[in-house]
């Protein structure tokens, strides 16, 4: 049985003992085949949930159990981003949004499995092995988040927290069937989180439904003196749910359906657009010309990004470290060529290589001119007088099997299509369930204007409720 | 010595010291007597996941330096990373400004090698993070093990980069002097603690590739360490051995330069924009700075020559460290503003240079009490040098150490005593005296001189002996 946030507090409220709730929670993790989690922080949860019982708080997530992607710095629990180089590291300090879960009463489940550093689409590339995806145990959830999301599609964790640079949350939650918030660049603090492209990515909600996403947005968003690149804003996203799309207009860009795209995915989404139609939306076509040089963009900025995020590892002060020390030299490459997989590696050199002398206005400077290119394409579309928000595939297929593309990186990125630009431009960006093929969950992305979450949620929520897709249980819970 | 083909510029790291916090966190900077890595929090240690934050006061400080060296100020500044592996750099980059300094194009003046004004040219004044420090177990070139200590990791440094306008060592410190004392001015910057300003020196003969000499934290340093490159390098030059450019390291305890690596194994720093900090449009911040901003060095002497007629020369000795000018300041308003020039500027810091003490350790009621005893004639010039060298050595006021030594000047009584006495006892200079030689008056009044145990006025006992001479 799923249960949504509201209906989990009303329980709790009405005198549900969040012990019974979380040790439930925990056994069926226990018992769980998909690899979802790294870590349990089953002594401290319980000691929390025995507390609530004790003397139940108040706040907008009190008792409410949170999973939480292995990337986001936890206060005494382990963080080491599914890699093997941060085994062992344990932050001193909690994140910005972790801070603000803690305050509103929520309790750490634990830290979900994902792509090595976030650097996959996958879930495959972690070090702890891939999580299964619950609606197809021999398929991936998607990535990098995969284990956020396939932890809240089979009732492992009633929501969860992941973090978006090219599509991470979204991903996964259309490959696993729910909902999944990439907010706008900003208005999430990334204080906490481990930066692996800080000028694209997000922290957001992993949730069974549009609500679920909206409470947690209200919990986690809004300014931080700690982050110099977030931005005060109106975070009360709860208000305006129910707003509908009456005289809404949807923007269907064309660059995003056509060749590549599976056609049950493409179906999917255009029932979706009659849907909305159907519930007072207008739907015109727009263009985003620009799309087809986001993917390049994209990776030549993360990569880059990532090879100076990723340079401070080196075990000197925290995570891996073995044997004997010999000059600084060879201990720390040592420890480097020991600690990343193949993938983070491959991202590493060639964003060593986009930034070096004499390639870098060849790459990274060509990139972040796209970038622009990209960033007005968006502009444009959802100008006043044009659409209000955009709608579009998450992703041009459902879940792979796994194994199925981990050897060819290249395939793998191109799967990032849909979700990319949204990063590059910075716009927020849902994606919510859509309908089926083969008994695989598809996903629609509806894509807003700068800090206009509240349209996306808006228009998330008329469809969600016009649709039975976001109930749907997959067959893989425990 | 100047030699025409000697080209020296410098990089100056200077620690903005006087700021409360660290350039990107909230830790301390008060870590100098601190055990090592005290003064440490996730974001300057680098943790994963941690952000930096700009320090406003940081980046006021560096505006208010870069005004006072004339540079102009961008009117947008960008921070940037500098990537490159070192065990004192937990993130493995630096952030630093670099495509976009705050300040571009300022001077400052020295006096050249001649004795004559002269201009250094600035060509940039930039913000960056201070790396961690790392302890050697023994020299850098033979240390088994390093250690790291990470209190001065993210301190607020601020680059000065010259043009290679120094021709000498000499000028280099000069230079050096003169930065330090417009930064004290500055309020920003205090030269006494310990990794304060590091100076990296780029030296080369002419038609010669450079050396760059690094991190030497004394100004007595540099010029010890150019002067050796000078030689070393012409030396070089006589046995047909071409300098190549490279980076050496200076060995204080040796007095010799080392060489650390040369051009072909110079880093690609890969340096992009930091995508964790915003762009600064700090052309609005600069006419609030600029309103803040305190007289400097050159001002006050004009000023100090002007309101208290003291001589150009004094001026610029009273005005050459900001203690002694408001030490100075605080005397002159009162007592005699051109006699208290010349005792603090001839007398006092002359003592406390021979005794490497600065200021501080001298009251400025005391130097107002040794002028008016002198005004008022109750000691001689002598007597006030010895009592400054008595409260230097061992403390005490001046009335006291006045009795305690005895230097009262002599009784009038007492010395006419002793000049009717001398002009008896001297019969034969007397004598020469009056048939003509004047000069033999000295020898009358050195004889009261020594009656009265020195304690006479020497102009008041020839005068006095002057009269007995005459009246007889």
């Amino acid at each position: 049985m799923i249960v949504m946030l509201r209906m989990l507090m009303e329980e709790l409220a009405t005198g549900a003992s969040a012990e019974e709730m979380a040790s439930a929670l925990f056994e069926k993790i226990k018992k769980s085949r998909l690899n979802a989690y790294n870590i349990l922080s089953e002594d401290s949860a319980l000691e929390r949930a025995r507390e609530f019982d004790r003397s139940p708080w108040t706040g907008l997530m009190a008792g409410v159990p949170i999973a939480i992607k292995n990337s986001i710095s936890t206060r005494g629990i382990e963080t080491n981003c599914s890699s093997r180089i941060l085994s062992g590291y344990i932050p001193p300090y909690d994140a910005t949004v972790i801070e603000r879960l803690k305050e509103e009463g929520a309790i750490i489940v634990g830290k979900t499995n994902m792509d090595e550093f976030a650097m996959g689409t996958s879930t495959e590339t972690s070090r702890f092995g891939p999580t299964r995806n619950p609606w197809d145990t021999d398929r991936v959830p998607g990535g990098s988040s995969g284990g956020s999301a396939a932890a809240v599609a089979a009732g492992e964790a009633p929501c969860a927290l992941g973090s978006d640079t090219g599509g991470s949350i979204r991903c996964p939650a259309s490959f696993c069937g729910i909902v999944g918030l990439k907010p706008t660049y900003g208005l999430v603090s990334r204080y906490g989180l481990v930066s692996y492209a800080n000028s694209l990515e997000q922290i957001g909600p992993l949730t069974l439904s549009v609500e679920d996403a909206a409470l947690v947005m209200e919990v986690i968003a809004g300014h931080d003196s700690r982050d110099s690149t977030s931005v005060k804003s109106d975070v009360a996203y709860l208000s305006g749910l129910d707003d509908g799309v009456e005289g809404l207009v949807c923007g269907v860009p064309k660059e995003y359906f056509g060749e590549g795209v599976d056609p049950s995915v493409e179906k999917a989404v255009w029932d979706a657009i009659s849907k909305l139609e159907e519930l007072g939306a207008s739907v015109k076509e727009v263009s985003l010309p620009s799309t087809k040089y986001a993917l390049a963009a994209y990776y030549i900025i993360a990569m880059s990004e990532a090879s100076s995020n990723l340079a401070r590892f080196d075990g000197l002060r925290y995570g891996l470290r073995f044997g004997a020390d010999q000059d600084w030299h060879t201990t720390f490459s040592d420890i480097r060529a020991a600690g990343f997989g193949p993938e983070v590696k491959r991202r590493i050199l060639l964003g060593t290589y986009a930034l070096s002398a004499g390639y870098y206005g060849r790459y990274y400077l060509k990139a972040l001119k796209v970038r622009t290119l990209i960033k007005q394409d968006f502009e444009r579309a959802l100008a006043a007088g044009g659409a209000d928000v955009l709608v579009t595939p998450t992703m041009p297929f459902p879940a792979f099997k796994i194994g199925e593309r981990i050897e060819d990186p290249l395939s793998l990125y191109m799967a990032d299509v849909f979700t990319v630009p949204i990063n590059l431009a910075g716009v927020p960006a849902i994606s919510v369930p859509c309908g089926f093929a083969d008994g695989l969950p598809i996903g629609l992305q509806i894509i807003g204007r700068h800090f206009d979450e509240k349209t996306v949620f808006a228009a998330a929520k008329a469809y969600e409720d016009a649709t039975s897709y976001h109930g749907a249980v997959p067959r893989e819970v425990v | 010595m100047a030699e025409k083909d000697v080209i020296i510029g410098l990089e100056v790291h200077v620690q903005l010291n006087k700021l409360n916090s660290k350039l990107f966190c909230g830790c301390s900077t008060g870590y100098h007597d601190a055990p090592p890595n005290t003064h440490t929090c996730p974001v300057c240690l680098g943790l994963p996941g941690t952000l930096p934050v700009v320090n406003r006061r940081a980046v006021e400080y560096a505006i208010r330096v870069a005004l006072a060296l004339s540079c102009e100020i961008q009117g947008e500044t960008l921070f940037y990373r500098k990537n490159y592996y070192y065990p004192d750099l937990p993130k493995a980059f630096q952030i630093t400004q670099y495509d976009f300094p705050l300040g571009l194009g300022g001077a400052i003046l020295i006096r050249g090698e001649d004795g004559e004004e002269k201009k250094i040219r600035i060509t940039r004044v930039h913000m960056e993070e201070d790396p961690g420090r790392l302890v050697h177990a023994g020299t850098i070139d033979r240390a088994k093990y390093s250690m790291v200590d990470y209190n001065r990791c993210g301190m607020a440094l601020l680059e000065v980069v010259t043009e290679p306008d120094l021709r000498s060592p000499k000028e280099a410190r000069s230079f050096l002097d003169k930065l330090r004392n417009i930064l004290e001015y500055l309020d920003v910057f205090d030269g006494n603690l310990e990794g304060a300003m590091r100076i990296d020196s780029n030296i080369s003969l002419a038609g010669g590739e450079r050396a760059e000499v690094k991190n030497i934290s004394s100004h007595k340093g540099v010029e010890k360490a150019l002067a050796y490159e000078i030689t070393r390098q012409r030396s070089a030059r006589r046995r047909g051995v071409a300098q190549v450019q490279e980076t050496r390291h200076y060995d204080e305890l040796r007095g010799i330069t080392v060489t650390i690596r040369t051009k072909e194994e110079a880093h690609d720093y890969r340096y992009f924009p930091e995508p964790d900090l915003v762009p600064m449009r700090i052309a609005d911040w600069v006419p609030k700075v600029k309103a803040e901003l305190p007289e400097l060095p050159d001002s006050k002497r004009g000023r100090f020559v002007a309101d208290y007629g003291i001589a150009d020369d004094h001026a610029k000795s009273l005005t050459s460290e900001i203690r002694v000018a408001n030490f100075y300041e605080d005397v002159a308003k009162r007592s005699s503003p051109r006699l208290a020039a010349v005792w603090i500027a001839d007398v006092l810091k002359g003592e406390l240079n021979y005794r490497d003490a600065t200021i501080d350790s001298f009251s400025p009621d005391h130097m107002v009490e040794i002028l008016s005893m002198l005004e008022r004639g109750e000691i001689t010039e002598k007597g006030a040098v010895e009592v400054i060298r008595t409260l230097l050595d061992t403390g005490g006021d001046p009335a006291g150490v006045v009795e305690a030594k005895g230097l009262a000047k002599a009784e009038d009584d007492a010395v006419k005593v002793a000049v009717r006495a001398a002009v008896e006892e001297c019969a034969q200079a007397v004598a020469d005296y009056r048939s003509g030689n004047e000069k033999a008056i000295n020898f009358i009044v050195g004889m009261v001189m020594k009656k009265t145990r020195g304690r006479a006025d020497p102009g008041e006992a020839n005068r006095l002996v002057k009269e007995a001479l005459d009246e007889t």
